[in-house]
């Protein structure tokens, strides 16, 4: 094999698909690459990529996209209009106007998921490699800990938490992260455990790397991909019991443009002004479809069976 | 000697989103009540071509072929109902690992006696009994013992034996065994290839021996095919294999270290790029 | 002087089977020192005993006359390094070769950790073209190339090698054993050897012990092996069983 000069110009293509990376940054990029081809392969995974992409870009330029105030209303001549003309969705019963109000709920939506995500994939992480790898009764004491927060019924557990801690969004956040990492755990558990008696987690150890060493830097990699298709799909899920919460009244208080707490106060006009909760019904519909459909996608982009292609 | 399995430019395409690849590239021979061995190195086709006999070639893979005939049955057009009937009754395939290939959940004789009853009308205390000669006849000292246990109980070369008594007691006329004793001990791989073979000599069948081991299939097997890139470089008697004329087959029997021989550094194989045209 | 590696009455045990029932070594320095045997003979658990990687009941293991320490020290992993026998197995998947081979150099805190990474590469012929691969993009040869590489990158005195070539085609083998030779002959490196294939320990090694059920069945020269000197029925059958199979009733 001679190393031949580069004659025709290499398309950026070409450069990411290379089998002999040149440079750490190329071979991390080329590793990007295909999984960003296997991912755009699946087309309902777009979809899902898209409607997220959406919501993101609807949370940003809320104050842009949104015609009206989400917290006040006319009273007097927009209470309860239904949907057509001056305002697309309708208007609730203070007069305000539903579209806006859910795009400004989008930003509270998010700000749930991407808290409660960034609370609980750690713990789970941190707990489940931990207890996997070191065995013994550090693993049996974690693992039970695990089981007692997984024995409760989540929105139970969380409602129980909210009114000891009292309603509002960053309780119900709270509430939400501290009942949702236990799956995250055992995840990561399992997984570690099929790992930690592989010849490279030994050959790693021959190195004489410290067992820290070995879980964050060889262990924890490999729960990622699989921790992050999780929780994609667990969105969904939490925004539901977000929305539950709301619903309930535990969660955001008015006049926070919610979404569940948006359906519970349509609650009493369902029979002859139904869009008041089927507009931010559906608008949690869509979003955790959207979050279900990219957790979907990931899962095959990120599956390391499909890594050999 | 009667010709049993006649395969004429055998093809075996893998399509994938990349490309087609190419596993086996145009295999030809033929084969009689004799023992063939088809050996090359990993990414020879030589697996592919024996799945490809057996009709166990994944489904998405193409299979083409100018002749693929089992005892003038036109393999490559037979209904899939028809196939499934010669296999195991009179086309077996014994694989590698029989830690694989035995189902766990069910007793070893159990197991024979399935695959009995479903080639052949017998009663079960017939092929039982059946069932028991076989463990007998592949040299399992307590068949009863055997018979009732789980894969997981026994030894690997106990395992393998049970697989052949298993592939074996419907009789079949053609026997392909793809690497059957690799996973085992050196002591037990040759106790496992004597039983094979009595019962090859003994039944008169045809035997397709698919291995890396160019040096066990030779004192093995009659006529020897050497497979490299999808293709046949050379077919030649195993008895005349120190005569072999193509460079990839004395490489490979060369680049082995013997005992006795004080070769330092070993040679090794300089791979021609004409080899796979 | 003092041996390299030397092992007294090691025994171990995993629940209440026992792998290795006292066994005894001596590996003298820049000795190449072959373990021989069948698939629960205790060769590889040997290894693994030494490495730290296996429950040791009792016995003693001495590296340059110093008894071991549980766990070991980071000195230690200097000294001796271990090719492991799966190599699509020892290599962590979601790493390139660099990082792979960095691994070591931040752990020991080397500095030099570029032209470390380049000089080990090309020293088991492979070349800085395949630095930034993944080891899904490399053969079983590439591979266990690497998993040298990586091990020699700490400069160890002592080499484990546990059944390195036997996943590998034979002409392969031939070239990772030819490597494997020039390096020890390089480095002036020990080896301790562990195989099911006698052919293979005679060819790399100077003496070997033939194992079986977790003990010592015979300890002989390769040469004496290689003239047929052997005292054990149980040598004697691996022996013949290696030079392939022979039909007995013609």
């Amino acid at each position: 094999m001679s190393e031949t000069a580069e004659t025709s110009p290499q398309t950026l293509r070409d450069w990411l698909l290379s089998e002999r990376p040149q440079s750490r940054m190329q071979a991390r990029l080329g590793r990007f690459y295909m999984i960003w081809r296997r991912f755009t392969a699946n087309k309902l995974a777009v979809v899902g990529l898209v409607i997220i992409l959406a919501l993101l870009f609807v949370a940003a330029f809320a104050d842009l996209l949104a015609p009206y105030s989400p917290t006040v209303g006319d009273l007097r001549t927009t209470r309860l209009l239904p949907p057509g003309g001056e305002f697309l969705l309708g208007t609730d019963d203070q007069g305000r106007d539903i579209l806006s109000r859910l795009i400004y709920g989008s930003r509270l939506t998010l700000y749930v998921v991407l808290l409660v995500a960034i609370i609980a994939a750690p713990i789970g992480l941190l707990v489940g490699t931990v207890a996997g790898y070191a065995g013994g009764w550090v693993d049996a004491v974690l693992m039970r800990i695990t089981d007692i927060f997984l024995a409760f019924p989540k929105l139970i557990l969380a409602l129980a938490f909210v009114a000891a801690l009292g309603p509002g969004i960053e309780n119900a956040v709270i509430a939400i992260a501290i009942t949702s990492w236990p799956p995250y755990a055992r995840m990561a558990r399992a997984e570690t455990l099929t790992v930690r008696n592989s010849d490279y987690i030994a050959a790693v150890q021959l190195m004489g790397a410290s067992p820290t060493r070995i879980v964050v830097r060889h262990i924890m990699p490999l729960c990622l991909s699989s921790l992050i298709v999780r929780v994609t799909l667990d969105m969904a899920g939490i925004i539901l019991t977000a929305a539950g919460l709301g619903f309930l009244g535990l969660g955001a208080q008015p006049p926070l443009p919610e979404w569940g707490a948006m359906i519970a106060s349509g609650r009493r006009f369902i029979l002859d002004q139904w869009w008041v909760a089927a507009m931010p019904g559906l608008a949690i519909l869509i979003v955790s479809l959207g979050f279900n459909l990219l957790g979907d996608g990931l899962r095959d982009a990120l599956d390391p069976r499909g890594s050999n292609q | 000697m009667s010709t049993l399995l006649q395969v004429d430019e055998l093809r075996v395409r893998f399509p994938t989103r990349t490309g087609t690849i190419e596993a086996v590239r145009g295999v030809s021979f033929s084969l009689g009540r004799e023992r063939l061995g088809i050996v090359g190195e990993s990414g020879s086709g030589k697996s592919q071509t024996g799945r490809a006999i057996m009709g166990l070639t994944p489904p998405h893979a193409q299979v083409t072929a100018k002749r693929l005939d089992f005892d003038g049955i036109d393999l490559l057009n037979v209904s899939a109902r028809q196939r499934r009937t010669l296999r195991g009754s009179r086309i077996a395939m014994v694989l590698q690992d029989p830690k694989y290939s035995l189902n766990p959940v069910m007793s070893v004789g159990r197991q024979i006696v399935e695959t009995l009853r479903t080639h052949e009308d017998v009663s079960r205390n017939e092929a039982r009994s059946r069932a028991l000669q076989m463990l007998e006849a592949v040299q399992i000292r307590d068949p009863e013992r055997v018979f009732n246990l789980y894969p997981h109980e026994v030894s690997g070369g106990m395992g393998q034996r049970a697989m052949i008594a298993m592939m074996l007691i419907a009789g079949p006329e053609l026997l392909i065994a793809d690497e059957p004793t690799s996973a085992l001990d050196v002591t037990v791989q040759l106790e496992v290839l004597g039983i094979l073979d009595r019962l090859v000599a003994d039944r008169g069948m045809g035997l397709i021996f698919i291995s890396h081991d160019l040096r066990l299939v030779s004192s093995f097997c009659d006529r020897v095919i050497v497979m490299y890139a999808g293709r046949i470089v050379e077919e030649i008697a195993a008895s005349d294999l120190a005569n072999a004329r193509h460079p990839y087959t004395r490489g490979l029997l060369d680049c082995m270290p013997k005992i006795g021989a004080d070769r330092h550094p070993l040679p090794t194989l300089q791979r021609q790029a004409e080899w796979s045209l | 002087m003092t041996n390299a590696l030397s092992i007294s009455n090691l025994e171990v045990a995993f629940d209440h089977f026992r792998a290795l029932k006292g066994v005894s070594i001596e590996v003298a320095r820049g000795e190449s020192f072959g373990l021989v045997g069948e698939s629960g003979s205790g060769k590889s658990t040997l290894l693994r005993a030494v490495a730290g990687l296996a429950p040791v009941q009792s016995g003693e293991i001495r590296i340059d006359g110093k008894p071991l320490t549980t766990p070991r020290d980071k000195a230690f992993y200097r000294t001796v390094q271990m090719v492991f026998q799966d190599p699509y197995g020892s290599l962590h998947p979601r790493q390139t070769i660099d990082r792979l081979l960095l691994e070591p150099l931040a752990i020991h805190g080397f500095s030099d950790g570029e032209q470390r990474i380049v000089r080990a590469l090309d020293e088991v012929g492979l070349g800085s073209g395949f630095r930034f691969r993944y080891p899904h993009q490399l053969s079983g040869g590439q591979r266990q190339r690497i998993a040298i590489a990586r091990a020699l990158i700490v400069e160890p005195s002592i080499l484990l090698l546990d059944e390195p070539t036997s996943a590998l085609d034979a002409s392969v083998q031939a070239e990772v054993l030819n490597l494997l030779e020039q390096i020890r002959r390089d480095r002036k490196l020990t080896f301790v050897m562990v195989s099911h294939d006698l052919a293979v320990i005679t060819h790399m090694c100077e003496r070997l012990v033939v194992m079986q059920n977790g003990d010592i069945v015979e300890q002989l020269d390769a040469a004496d092996l290689a003239s047929g000197k052997v005292t054990q029925a149980y040598t004697d059958n691996l022996m013949r069983a290696s030079e392939g199979f022979r039909r007995t009733i013609a």
